[in-house]
């Protein structure tokens, strides 16, 4: 049995009261805390699932499977990242397995080494850019617009960009979920981010193709 | 004080870290110094900061409907 002072009484513990209370009530056998414990981050686990298997039946199959094993894994949590990051990492490991097993027939490996170049990377458009509203993701195009430029970033980069940047990790727990030094995530993100500037510049309404001049479309 | 001045190929070394607000005042004030005078460079922050502000909001994946129900099937399978 998971006691409360178990986490509360070391200060190096990554928990909030509320969240260990919670852990200490699903371990005594009241499985209804858990929903309530996961809630905040239901999104979360979404998100980190379809950025690694792009495909939202797939990262549904998987959201469901990492929540079952947080929950029968649960006794075993030492609180020594936040919840969060624990589920986000259990998440993202159930999400690259699944990755790696549909994969294997391709004779494709997620773990190719070929893909881990992290040499520096240099803008390649210098287009001068408006502030853009966010309200512009209302439109689908947009979104489409940013999802596929996010999808079509290499799985080292992708990942990065969606701990980070689309749920707001911190660097030194990005670099926990994902296994790697605090030094790589950074160089990974810079990567990214100018990767996805230059997929997306300037024409995010994907209207501009590169060897074609430049016509302003957009409605801002 | 006379301001170090920086490269361009250094300020898109530690764009990324700028943006997130991470280097040095030092290093801070140098490329700032840079953007005022460099078009290109600041035309790779504003896009930088365009697509880290787009990424960040959630209306960008949203998860499918009914998906906060069916998250909890394999915990609770009788529901």
């Amino acid at each position: 049995m998971v006691r409360l002072s178990h986490f509360m009484n070391n200060p190096l513990k990554q928990l909030d009261s509320n969240e260990a209370d919670l852990i200490s009530r699903v371990c005594k056998g009241e499985h209804k805390a858990f929903e309530e414990l996961v809630r905040p981050y239901e999104r979360l686990v979404y998100v980190t699932a379809i950025s690694v298997l792009r495909n939202p039946a797939d990262a549904e199959e998987v959201a469901q499977e990492a929540v079952l094993k947080a929950f029968s894994k649960l006794s075993s949590f030492r609180a020594e990242c936040k919840f969060s990051t624990w589920l986000v990492q259990i998440t993202y490991n159930e999400a690259r397995m699944k990755l790696r097993k549909d994969r294997r027939h391709l004779y494709e490996s997620v773990d190719d080494p070929r893909q881990d170049k992290e040499g520096d990377y240099w803008p390649k458009d210098f287009a001068d850019w408006r502030p853009i509203p966010s309200e512009l993701l209302e439109n689908e195009q947009v979104r489409e617009a940013l999802q596929n430029a996010i999808n079509s970033l290499n799985d080292m980069y992708r990942e990065v960009v969606n701990l980070r940047d689309i749920q707001n990790l911190s660097i030194k727990d990005t670099a926990t979920v994902l296994g790697i030094p605090e030094t790589s995530v950074k160089t990974r993100l810079r990567r990214a981010r100018l990767l996805l500037r230059d997929a997306l510049a300037p024409g995010i309404d994907g209207l501009w193709h590169t060897g074609h001049p430049y016509q302003k479309v957009r409605p801002w | 004080m006379t301001t170090i001045e920086i490269s361009c190929v250094e300020v898109w070394r530690e764009i990324s870290e700028y943006v997130d607000a991470d280097v040095s005042a030092e290093l801070r004030v140098r490329m700032e110094a840079h953007f005022k005078v460099c078009a290109h460079c600041s035309a790779v922050l504003d896009g930088m900061r365009n697509v880290v502000g787009l990424v960040a909001d959630g209306r960008l994946f949203q998860t499918p409907e009914g998906f906060n129900k069916r998250l909890y099937s394999k915990v609770n399978p009788s529901e």
